[in-house]
């Protein structure tokens, strides 16, 4: 069973022009995706799909062959590019943790989230810093897909190379299905096993 | 690199801290940068890599003279030897001076692109824009959208362009190519290449090190607030070996192209930097030496490194 996108169209607005057209994807539980594609090709839209954050305009986004669920903690879990963008400026790290359940010890460790940092505020952490936090949260107990959206771009080598270790360590232990946006070939050849190149190959996923 | 090219900016001995408030009445100072020192000349591309959170885009604040209210500058910022002082620092930024900001929220949301990067020029360098916008790849109707509508790598090309458009002496950008396309990165890079061969200065802060190498004559690597090494931008092409900071090695072998190895730990908080050398607590040579004393910079082979024993 998988996650899929089912001949997708998306557009901002009602005459705006479509973003995605024909956009038809599929990733195995177990499997890891990475997508190539130029800047303002629809790569973010498309990740706000699948992750159920927008709705398409025609065409489904089916998991395990049903839509996704509305309610509860969504087991398609999304890593955002900016993560200053994605934490509440107003709570402190600790509470943004908690979003999704009781974090696990061992994967902080893992991370190098350092138990002092959950008392701080998000402005007096650094970006590569609180995307550690979002990769803790989004790695709750539920998810079984994670879109990495870009999550590395911002992050010097050593701390992205920190980062992709521990999600690759638990997206192949627990058997999760993986699509990873990126620009940096070097980067998708690392850690994906299915490359989807939009950038060589405009045809490969059906645009017509 | 000759050695009869004016030096457009010199930073010596560099220190930022920010005063705050921690609880209640106590307050403390964050030290953003201590004691850095970083020349640009005429011709050249200076890249500024290293780790997120080392005081980079605090860096491009201060020679712009737009830290918030809270900071101290120590040191001493020079442009074409004399003192940046902050009327000086007024009266050269958006015209001498250049910036491509970081944050692409540094655009104006109420206003059309097109119009917005054109600036407040009289008489209106139309013409010039859309020349460059067509060389970054931005379609023509990308002129008439709103900042919410561009995507982040198209946001960012924009910002790139008004750096472009500036006819600025000393072009300082900080992280211009995430977002973008290799094609569009590599134009935007060459871009900034050939205006250091007009004579002009850039100092490239970035990310995209194996990129930047090809374009850059040096790169400086930051740890923590200060330089660990300068080094010929070949050395990083060379590779591992022919860098001389423990940390710069531990960067050039995380590159996904390079081993994808991460070194442990993290970077020190600018609240409680360590005593002695910074990279100390994460470095593979250390010794009781590092963790008690400063390294000194030394030149070797042709670079500066602040480590007693880097080779």
């Amino acid at each position: 069973m998988a996650l899929e996108a089912r001949n997708v169209f998306f557009r901002y607005g009602k005459r705006g022009p479509w973003v995605l057209e024909h956009v038809s994807l599929s990733v195995e539980r177990g499997e890891r995706l990475a997508i190539l594609a130029p800047s303002g090709y629809g790569k973010t839209t498309l990740a706000l799909l699948l992750a159920g954050y927008r709705q398409p305009d025609r065409g489904q986004i089916l998991l395990e062959g049903k839509p996704l669920p509305k309610k509860g903690f969504c087991p398609v879990q999304l890593i955002w590019q900016h993560p200053e963008e994605a934490v509440n400026p107003r709570w402190r790290m600790g509470k943004v943790l908690e979003e999704s359940g009781k974090p696990d010890g061992k994967l902080l460790q893992a991370l190098g989230i350092e138990p002092a940092w959950l008392e701080r505020f998000p402005r007096e952490l650094s970006g590569g810093e609180l995307q550690r936090f979002c990769v803790a949260r989004a790695l709750g107990s539920g998810a079984d897909y994670l879109i990495c959206d870009e999550i590395s771009t911002m992050l010097d080598g050593i701390t992205q190379a920190q980062i992709w270790k521990v999600v690759l360590e638990e997206v192949s232990q627990r058997g999760m299905g993986m699509i990873a946006v990126t620009h940096n070939r070097h980067l998708a050849g690392r850690i994906a096993d299915r490359i989807l190149d939009m950038e060589r190959d405009p045809e490969s996923h059906g645009r017509t | 690199m000759g050695q009869a090219a004016e030096a457009l900016l010199e930073i010596r001995n560099l220190s930022v801290s920010f005063h705050r408030y921690g609880n209640g009445f106590a307050q403390e100072e964050l030290k953003a940068i201590s004691d850095l020192s970083l020349t640009v000349r005429r011709g050249e591309v200076v890249a500024v890599a290293g780790a997120s959170g080392s005081g980079k885009s605090v860096l491009a604040s201060a020679v712009l003279g737009i830290l918030p209210g809270n900071a101290a500058v120590e040191g001493q910022l020079l442009y074409r030897g004399e003192a940046l002082t902050p009327g000086r620092q007024r009266a050269l930024r958006g015209r001498e001076i250049a910036l491509v900001p970081q944050s692409v929220s540094f655009l104006d949301p109420l206003m059309r692109v097109g119009v917005q990067a054109d600036g407040s020029r009289r008489p209106r360098q139309t013409e010039r824009r859309r020349q460059i916008f067509r060389r970054l790849g931005l379609p023509e109707e990308t002129e008439k959208l709103y900042p919410f509508q561009l995507s982040g790598g198209m946001a960012r090309r924009v910002l790139v362009s008004t750096a472009l458009l500036a006819d600025a002496q000393l072009i300082i950008a900080d992280e211009p190519t995430p977002g973008m396309g290799l094609g569009q990165a590599l134009e935007a890079l060459r871009m900034f290449r050939e205006m250091a061969d007009e004579g002009r200065g850039v100092v490239l802060i970035t990310h995209d090190i194996d990129l930047a190498v090809e374009f850059a004559d040096r790169v400086a690597v930051f740890y923590a607030g200060t330089t660990v090494e300068t080094a010929p931008a070949a050395d990083f092409q060379r590779g591992e070996d022919a860098l001389r900071h423990p940390y710069s090695k531990a960067l050039w072998r995380a590159l996904p192209q390079n081993g994808f190895q991460p070194v442990a730990g993290h970077q020190p908080y600018a609240g409680s930097l360590p005593v002695g050398c910074l990279f100390a607590p994460r470095c593979p040579c250390r010794t009781e030496e590092c963790e008690r004393k400063t390294p000194p910079v030394r030149q070797v082979r042709g670079g500066e490194v602040r480590c007693f024993y880097g080779a």
